[in-house]
This record gives C-alpha cells, sequence and structure tokens, in this order.
C-alpha cells in the first residue's frame, strides 16, 4: 500500500483546508499552467516587493489532492521569502519529484514540502505535484522580465 | 433471456493475466476494457506459433514461408469479414487502430486527386460529429475542416448522456456531405441509434462512417445490418493485440477514394513520375503490414465467436444492471450517462462528490488492485459538456464478475473514507 503513504495526512490537511487559495490583487505576473493528461488546471499570481521579497503567491484551480495540496504548500514556502529563497525550494522540489523516489529529501529547504517525497514513486502523478511549483518559477521569471 | 451456456469462470481460465497477483499479493482486478481488453491464451497462442512456424513478409515472397505468413494474413481478412457481415473481403481494409482508420477516411474529402463528387469539400460545405466522440472522430474532421474551409458542426448531448437529435433536419442537410458518429460511447456507455440519422443522412445525398471502436467487441455488429459507408474499429479493444485496426467501407467508395500512405504492396506498377495503384483493400495498405497482428485479430474473432456475441452482450448487460444499481447507493456518486441498461453497454463513468478521479484510481489500485480508468478518456468536449474535467470509468468485458463489481464498491467506501 505505497499509495496510502503518498497521502501523507499533511497532504490531505492542505487539500481539505487550502492555504491562501483564491486569486489576489495587486499582482505582478499571472499565469495559467494545464496538465493534459488529467485536465489539472492552475492560475496563479505573484506580488514581488522591495529587496526581492516574495509579498503574495495567490492561486487558484481544479485538480487532485497531490496538486491542490501542492499550490497550497507553495503559497505557505514562498509567502514571506525571498526570490531567491524561494527558488531553491522549487529546485529542490522538483530534484525530488523527478528523483523516482531514489533521491533523498532536503528537509531542511523543504520544509512541509517532505510530505511530498512519495509522490516521486507515481511517474504519472509527479505532474500534479510539480504544476503549481513550475507555475510559480513562470510566474516570477515573467515579474522579472 | 437466458444464456445457459456462459460460464464466466470457464471464460476467466482462458485469460492467463487475469491470475496473476499484483505486488503486495493484491489479486487483479480488471475493470478498463474499455481502454485495452485483456488476452486469451487462444490468441497469445497463435501469434506464437505463427512467429515460431510461419512467420515471412506478406504478398511478395515466393518462399513457403512468404505463402503460408500470406495465407494466415488473409485468412485473417475473411474471419473479421464474416464477423461483421461484410459482403467482400476486399472491404476490410487493415490499418494500425481505429484512428487510422478514420483518418484514412477523413482524407479522401477534400483532397484535390479525387474527383469524385461525393467526396469534394469546400467552404460552405460541412461535416457533421457528435458531443459524445472520442478525439479520434473529432481530431481528424476538424483537420479536414481546417484544410477546406468546411464547417465542423455536432449533435448535442442530454443530461441523460443521449444523443439529442432535435434538430436532425437542420443539422443534417444539403450542405452537409459526411456524418461521422460513435456507435457505442466510450465514456457514457451509450449505445446510439444508427438508423434514424442515417435515413436523413440518405435523404440529403451524404455519406456515414461509424467508429464502432467500442461496440464490435461487446456485440454483435453487422455491417450490413448498418448499411452505412464506413465502420472503424480496433483490434486490441476485441481480445487482440495493438496495433491492428479495421476500416470497413462500401467497396465502390473504397475503389473512388485515393490511397492515404504511398509505399511498398500498395502499388500496381511504379514509374518515376507516378503510379497506379493495387485494388482495394491493398491500395491502402503500404508498406509491410502489422502481420501477426493480423492473424491475432483472427484468433480473437474466432474466439469471441466460439463464445458468442450475443451471450458476451448478455453477460455485460446483467453485470452493467448490477452496477448501475450497487454504484446508486453510494452517496455522493453521480453517474454520468444512462441510469439504465438499455440501449447502453457496460461502460459506467462516475464522479464522487468532493474527490478527484486520480486520487480514486490511486487508492483503488494501490490498495484494491482495482485497475480503472480516470481522467477525461480522449473525449475532453464531453466532459467540459457536463462541467466536469474528469470521471472515474470502470468498463467491462466477458471475463468480468460481480464480485468485481463488489470489489469496485468496497474501494469506493475506503476511497470516501481516506478523503473524507
Amino acid at each position: 500500500m505505497i499509495a496510502e503513504s503518498m497521502y501523507q495526512e499533511l497532504i490531505l490537511e492542505h487539500y481539505k483546508h487550502p492555504q491562501g487559495r483564491g486569486l489576489r490583487e495587486p499582482f505582478d505576473a499571472e499565469v495559467h499552467h494545464v496538465n493534459p493528461t488529467c485536465g489539472d488546471e492552475v492560475t496563479l499570481r505573484v506580488k514581488l516587493g522591495d529587496g526581492g521579497k516574495v509579498l503574495d503567491v495567490s492561486y487558484d484551480g481544479q485538480g487532485c489532492s497531490i496538486s491542490q495540496a501542492a499550490a497550497s504548500v507553495l503559497h505557505e514556502l514562498a509567502t514571506g521569502s525571498t526570490i531567491e529563497e524561494s527558488l531553491s525550494v522549487v529546485d529542490e522540489f522538483t530534484r525530488l519529484m523527478q528523483g523516482r523516489g531514489q533521491v533523498e529529501a532536503d528537509e531542511d529547504v523543504l520544509g512541509d514540502a517532505v510530505a511530498f517525497a512519495g509522490v516521486a514513486k507515481f511517474p504519472a502523478r509527479v505532474k500534479c505535484a510539480l504544476l503549481s511549483w513550475m507555475a510559480y518559477k513562470d510566474a516570477v521569471l515573467r515579474s522579472q522580465a | 433471456m437466458s444464456v445457459p451456456s456462459f460460464d464466466v469462470e470457464r471464460v476467466r481460465k482462458d485469460f492467463p493475466i487475469l491470475s496473476r497477483e499484483l505486488p503486495g499479493g493484491r489479486p487483479l482486478v480488471y475493470l478498463d476494457s474499455g481502454n485495452s481488453s485483456q488476452k486469451p491464451a487462444q490468441v497469445i497462442d497463435t501469434m506464437r506459433e505463427h512467429l515460431a512456424q510461419h512467420y515471412g513478409n506478406v504478398g511478395r515472397a515466393l518462399h513457403a514461408l512468404g505463402s503460408e505468413s500470406t495465407e494466415a494474413y488473409e485468412a485473417a481478412r475473411d474471419k473479421i469479414a464474416a464477423f461483421v457481415g461484410a459482403s467482400s473481403r476486399d472491404e476490410i481494409v487493415f490499418t494500425k487502430n481505429a484512428s487510422e482508420a478514420i483518418n484514412l477516411v477523413a482524407y479522401a474529402f477534400g483532397n484535390p486527386i479525387n474527383t469524385d463528387e461525393r467526396f469534394r469539400v469546400g467552404p460552405g460545405d460541412e461535416i457533421v460529429i457528435t458531443e459524445m466522440e472520442h478525439h479520434s472522430n473529432i481530431v481528424p474532421w476538424q483537420l479536414l475542416a481546417q484544410r477546406t474551409g468546411a464547417t465542423l458542426r455536432w449533435f448535442s448531448v442530454t443530461d441523460e448522456g443521449r444523443l439529442s437529435l432535435d434538430n436532425l433536419d437542420e443539422l443534417v442537410n444539403e450542405r452537409t456531405k459526411i456524418v461521422s458518429i460513435v456507435h457505442q460511447s466510450n465514456v457514457l456507455g451509450t449505445v446510439n441509434s444508427i438508423s434514424p440519422i442515417l435515413a436523413r443522412v440518405r435523404e440529403v445525398g451524404a455519406l456515414m462512417m461509424i467508429d464502432a471502436s467500442q461496440s464490435v467487441p461487446h456485440q454483435r455488429v453487422d455491417v450490413a445490418d448498418l448499411d452505412v459507408d464506413f465502420v472503424a474499429f480496433t483490434g486490441h479493444k476485441m481480445l487482440g493485440p495493438s496495433g491492428i485496426g479495421v476500416l470497413w467501407g462500401r467497396r465502390e467508395l473504397l475503389e473512388a477514394m485515393p490511397p492515404f500512405l504511398g509505399g511498398g504492396e500498395m502499388i500496381e506498377a511504379v514509374w518515376m513520375d507516378h503510379s497506379t495503384y493495387a485494388p482495394v483493400p491493398h491500395k491502402f495498405e503500404a508498406g509491410t503490414p502489422p502481420i501477426v497482428e493480423a492473424v491475432g485479430l483472427g484468433a480473437a474473432v474466432d474466439y469471441l465467436t466460439s463464445i458468442g456475441m450475443d451471450a458476451i452482450k448478455q453477460h455485460e448487460r446483467e453485470l452493467t444492471g448490477y452496477t448501475l444499481d450497487a454504484l446508486g447507493e453510494i452517496p455522493g456518486l453521480r453517474i454520468v450517462g444512462p441510469r439504465t441498461v438499455i440501449a447502453r453497454g457496460g461502460t459506467v463513468s462516475f464522479t464522487l462528490e468532493g474527490i478527484h478521479p486520480h486520487d480514486v484510481g490511486q487508492i483503488l489500485d494501490d490498495v484494491f488492485g482495482i485497475a480503472v480508468r480516470v481522467g477525461h478518456h480522449c473525449a475532453r468536449p464531453l466532459h467540459l459538456r457536463f462541467g466536469i474535467p474528469a470521471t472515474t470509468r470502470a468498463s467491462f468485458y466477458l471475463y468480468n464478475t460481480t464480485a468485481e463489481v463488489d470489489a469496485l464498491v468496497r474501494g469506493l467506501h475506503h476511497v470516501q473514507k481516506v478523503f473524507g
């Protein structure tokens, strides 16, 4: 029962009680990403401040528990941190997700996002976990452009 | 109607894969035959035997193996022709799959090298499909419309999952060149009544195609009875291997159509600047065909015939009725498609309130070994019509049992516990 372990309590909590959900003003960039294989969608906005601060990450979308919980965790981790810090978390999260379950997660960097480690064993679900994180990276790049 | 000779336990013994265990000692509950069916030993053995004893290229090798292989390949064509009631074996074209069969037909329309009036398509002409099509019966027609400036139109679907024929006379009109509709929906399970649409198609002088990928495996389909112009289906959903599909077409239409792919074996004579083509069906079978796959499909047809298509239909009908009743009792479960077994096949799609199908499918598979399909099942417009991104789909075949439906119901209750 590997999947039961994929659905960590923390993931289910975020799924049932998503943090920071809903699109907010003001924002510097808005992106819309989809996962064509399952139809999951996310619209995501970022608002950046002085000194490379991430003031807000707001989002809306539809999808499975993994994709929705990942967006919620992203909101918590990125909001209030700096662009640089948050992008390094994105990189570490991406490395973990694409590691086919063979990669040791760096809990110091990932915080709550470490709960998604089990998802990496399910190639079909990795895209679900990465959807909003890739959208965030895209939005940050666009707002800096 | 009772069919006493059908014994599902005996049928299951013919399918080696059904007795395997999944990792963790889970038994396999395979409810994904609408996606692809499993294969009986008779098909596996026939293909192995052909590879081990008879394999050679077809149609061109003069040696013993070449002639044995050709004989087996062409014998498969005979079997399939008889299975679907084709009046001539030459009306059976082997393709890679149903998608290729539909593309082959779509390619014949609005094609400058085809001067036959029936296939002439341009601005102002219309192509008609339905909202319940698989992408394979949507995209080829979109491409045709884009290529020619013709207009693509479609029948809508009712809340119950039936085709709405209210505007039949307006939708199919003098401008219509081709109507292509699915026989049995791969999502709703709905079996469409062809004759009322066909009557209108004939009235206006258009042509009609049926995507029978989900019906030929599950019920007796007779192309002479259907009386349409083209029928497409695929081998892997009817106990045969992947890589082989079938286009049936009226001979005189096939003869009027241009080749789809050019290459070896589809020619009569080739000069540097032009070619003449082989008679149908070989005109449409360029290159070395899927030989062993065709032979395997022939064996699948033999197997289905030995069980009896009416017995299979009856078995699936009982299973579907049982499933509709059982799922109807799960709170928060919404069936997308007809809720009765009338004019309906053994494909049941549904949503569970508040739970994404991917989560449903993952738990069913991982905890219970239940294989269902989750997503839009290559029918995104249909899901958009129902305002949902995805469904969970259980699809049955002759080897499924009510015990497997019970397992599904237990699994769904567990899913609701995890995400509730």
